[in-house]
């Protein structure tokens, strides 16, 4: 009836994950409560939940977001102190079979629910209203595509309580995770939360792709799209190359398991070598996927508070576009230890090499955008600078390991944990936190405090530091990754040193919790309202709406006439929104409930598949096709918002920025 | 002719950008060929992984293999007269030429069922060797998307019987089921050629 599942797989002897089922428990209990005592489920239902508009769906993904940075972060300072303790003899506090979970979670939820997300956020905040249009292409899959990752987060989650995870890393490697080492549902956890998420990143990747090529406002050629979307573009072209041959190697990995397979089992004929190969294949471009809507950011950042237009933006999409071809011809470097040969790794080698110099190239566009501008110190310029430095000591580590023979040195060492690191934090994370910080009253109204910004980027940029430095000098040590206890003495003062930049990086999100606290409690003091829409006076069309914009974006299809397109307006008076109509009945999706139900459907199927609930799972799988099914008969979905509704709610703002402007 | 009217006014109405369905459906396919290109790579990596088992020549048979492709190639035929009649807008003969279509992709799948279970009757499994694996991995990857191209038919039969007139909604439906159909198509030639009878030669 149960399948495997029986109430030994509860970890009730385990004390910390019974602590954290409580904590979670009590939060989770005074979150529903509160939602219930002011009444907010019909308003969450209505307007979120079931929310078609890209920009409630932004918001959406990037609280999820940082909920999976608070679960990963976690994870990692767990592991900081285990091996600030784990010495000479004294096993630390998390037993290996904990320990080992705790870093295939960390790595896990970081990649494809931190970043992944908070990327996912990003575009869907910024792209459309920076290309001009209404929407996406595919509203109603957008929302499917927030909740596939949305229970997918949740199913990984639940390995905390019911069962246990995968203790074969973030990547899975066979033999280690197939049934023969890993009989338990750890891995059957991992394959099917990523495999679920990856179903939401795929259809996100096609959707922004369809979008930016075929709803660009009229006279927004190539060379006149802006730097952040067309780094969306060319993540998104990664996204739908390489995300498939996840699916395909996660499936292959599912197979070996669930229906005795012989793809990369040690018997069988079974080569483990081509599941590294797949794996980075994928792998390897979802890097780029990740930074490069990071410099995508930076782009729009440093221009605006540089009052310069971006130096060299032909050579920035080119060198975006050079990076996302390159990016398929170096996975190779992640196993030159596995013997490919000289020849092979001397040419990935070279190939990764290369890689540095559209990135490079990326650099000097932004100090020279800097250089003579009249640069306003605001905290998402804390955060550009930051990154700035940090991402070209992560890139020059990364030359390093790109050396076939320094990397037979440094392979699994945790000089390699030290670099990627340092250009994910340092890269990623710095980058989407200045998106956030930037683009935060576009989607709420209001600015985030500044102050505690700041207070939020010195603590993650010190603490980043003192936490990674030492794990490059540990890795020239010899220390590997994913040690579990270790007894040279000549390491310990440097785990204790990386303690502490944990603890300071822990500052660091309380500071950024403080800021949005203090943000949403001052959101109606006059100097943090956003009434024009504008408030860094920048340059591109997603500033020309309202804060937040109206939920059709543009009552009338701006047109652009140059790079940069609102700056151009505005510095020749020409009048974006159009104000004053006339206005014309304008054309929307309606909110609907199917995605939320496929997304549901999908983690009861996941989860039954997980503990061999045969039964359920066929439920979960039929519960998906009858969804779409139904959903494809619905001749409802679409709504005209009248023209005289859309001239209120226009002059409605007019008013406002006439108020505004009279001050 | 009632069809062109139904095109113009979806294109007159308000909208500056009419959904670009089709466009995303046929890139969509193009990640699905890469799943599809994958699964040869795979296929191709573990040819002679035979691990003591049988080779594909010992187990493929070139009869059920040719009734197979039949059925499939002139499916595709039928579903192109289907469109015709969706142009023409004779929503009967379109219901019919799907429902020919539809028992032509049944008739695929049952014989590829079929010759499946046989291998499987035979001790040659997926679980026998990486070869039988990527072989049943990858054949069954298709057959999959033919069953879920089957149930999308049955869908539109039954959708089209509540309608009077194809609007551009449902036409852009049929298109995309076409272009999936005639994919699959295009996928199966690649499996007889590389799969079939590369292994048999």
């Amino acid at each position: 009836m149960l399948g495997r599942l029986s109430f030994a797989d509860i970890p009730v002897d385990v004390p910390i994950l019974v602590g954290t089922f409580a904590g979670v428990a009590v939060i989770g209990i005074a979150v529903l409560a509160l939602i219930t005592y002011y009444g907010k489920w019909g308003y969450l239902w209505k307007e979120w939940f079931t929310s078609v508009d890209h920009k409630r769906l932004a918001v959406m993904y990037i609280v999820l977001a940082l909920v999976a940075l608070a679960r990963g972060f976690a994870d990692a300072i767990m592991m900081r102190t285990q091996l600030a303790l784990a010495y000479a003899g004294n096993p630390g506090y998390l037993p290996p079979h904990h320990y080992d979970q705790i870093f295939s979670a960390h790595g896990t939820i970081m990649i494809f629910f931190l970043a992944m997300a908070f990327m996912t956020g990003l575009f869907n905040l910024v792209v459309p209203l920076q290309i001009g249009a209404r929407d996406v292409a595919f509203p109603f899959l957008n929302n499917l595509s927030f909740w596939m990752t949305a229970i997918a987060f949740i199913l990984i989650n639940v390995s905390l309580f019911i069962g246990e995870f995968s203790q074969c890393g973030w990547l899975a490697y066979p033999p280690l995770s197939e049934t023969q080492f890993s009989p338990g549902v750890g891995v059957d956890y991992y394959i099917w939360a990523v495999q679920l998420s990856g179903v939401g990143t795929l259809l996100t990747g096609v959707n922004f792709f369809v979008t930016i090529v075929k709803m660009r406002a009229p006279g927004m050629t190539w060379m006149k799209v802006p730097v952040f979307t067309w780094t969306a573009f060319c993540a998104c072209v990664l996204i739908m190359v390489a995300f498939p041959v996840l699916t395909v190697v996660l499936g292959m990995l599912g197979l070996d398991r669930y229906l005795g397979m012989h793809f990369f089992t040690n018997d069988g004929g079974g080569n483990q070598m081509l599941y590294l190969s797949l794996i980075w294949t994928w792998g390897h471009p979802e890097v780029y996927i990740l930074i490069l809507p990071a410099f995508g950011v930076f782009s729009e950042v440093v221009p605006t508070f540089s009052r310069k237009p971006l130096f060299g933006y032909a050579t920035m999409v080119y060198a975006t576009c050079a990076i996302m071809v390159l990016s398929f011809l170096v996975w190779l470097h992640h196993f030159f230890t596995m013997g490919a040969g000289a020849d092979v790794n001397a040419f990935f080698g070279i190939a990764t090499m290369i890689i540095s110099i559209p990135t490079g190239v990326k650099l000097f566009n932004w100090l020279f955008t800097m250089y003579k501008g009249r640069v306003e110190f605001h905290a998402t310029m804390y955060w550009a600078v930051g990154f700035m430095i940090t991402f070209t000591i992560g890139g020059m580590t990364g030359v390093m390991m790109a050396i076939p023979a320094a990397d037979f040195v440094l392979h699994n060492s945790l000089f390699l944990i030290a670099h990627f690191h340092n250009v994910i934090i340092g890269g990623v994370y710095f980058g989407y936190v200045c998106g956030m910080n930037y683009w935060f009253p576009k989607a709420l109204g209001f600015k985030l405090n500044e102050a505690w910004g700041k207070a939020a980027f010195w603590f993650w940029f010190v603490g980043f530091y003192v936490a990674f430095m030492p794990l490059y000098v540990l890795g020239f040590d010899g220390m590997t990754r994913r040690l579990n206890h270790y007894d040279n003495p000549a390491w310990h003062p440097w785990l204790l040193i990386a303690e502490v930049g944990a603890v300071l990086v822990f500052c660091g999100i309380a500071c950024q919790v403080i800021q949005l606290y203090v943000s949403i409690r001052d959101r109606n003091l006059p100097q943090n309202v956003d009434v024009t829409g504008d408030p860094w006076n920048a340059r591109s069309l997603e500033w020309s709406t309202s804060s937040p914009p109206p939920i059709y974006n543009f009552a009338i299809t701006p047109h652009v006439h140059d790079l940069d397109a609102f700056m151009h307006d505005k510095e020749n008076g020409i009048d974006t929104r159009g104000a004053g109509g006339p206005y014309a009945p304008i054309h929307m999706p309606k909110n609907t409930a199917a995605g939320f139900m496929v997304g549901a459907f999908s983690l009861v199927l996941g989860f039954a598949a997980i503990w061999y609930i045969w039964w359920l799972a066929a439920i979960g799988l039929i519960g998906v096709f009858a969804t779409v099914i139904i959903r494809s008969a619905n001749q409802d979905v679409d709504y005209y918002i009248p023209a005289e509704e859309v001239a209120r709610i226009e002059n409605e703002h007019s008013r406002k920025l006439m108020v505004q402007a009279a001050e | 002719m009632a069809h062109d009217t139904t095109f113009h006014d979806a294109h007159s109405d308000h909208e500056h950008h009419a959904p670009p369905t089709v466009f995303g459906f046929w890139v969509y396919l193009m990640t699905d060929c890469i799943i599809f290109g994958t699964l040869f790579a795979v296929f191709a990596t573990f040819r002679n992984q035979y691990a003591g088992g049988p080779t594909g020549k010992e187990l493929f048979e070139i009869s059920g293999l040719a009734m197979e492709t039949a059925l499939l190639l002139v499916s595709s035929i039928t579903y192109g007269f289907g469109m015709i009649a969706a142009h023409k807008g004779a929503i009967r003969s379109v219901q019919l030429w799907l429902a020919i279509t539809f028992l032509l992709g049944l008739g695929f799948v049952g014989l590829e069922i079929n010759e499946f279970a046989h291998l499987i009757g035979e001790g040659a499994g997926p679980d026998r060797s990486a070869f039988l694996s990527a072989f049943f991995t990858l054949v069954s990857t298709h057959g999959l998307h033919v069953s879920c191209g089957l149930i999308w038919i049955l869908t539109l039969v039954v959708q089209l019987s509540r309608v009077t007139e194809i609007s551009e909604r449902m036409m852009n439906k049929l298109t995309m089921l076409s272009l999936f159909w005639h994919f699959l198509d295009i996928v199966w030639i690649c499996v007889f050629s590389f799969v079939y009878l590369g292994s048999m030669i």
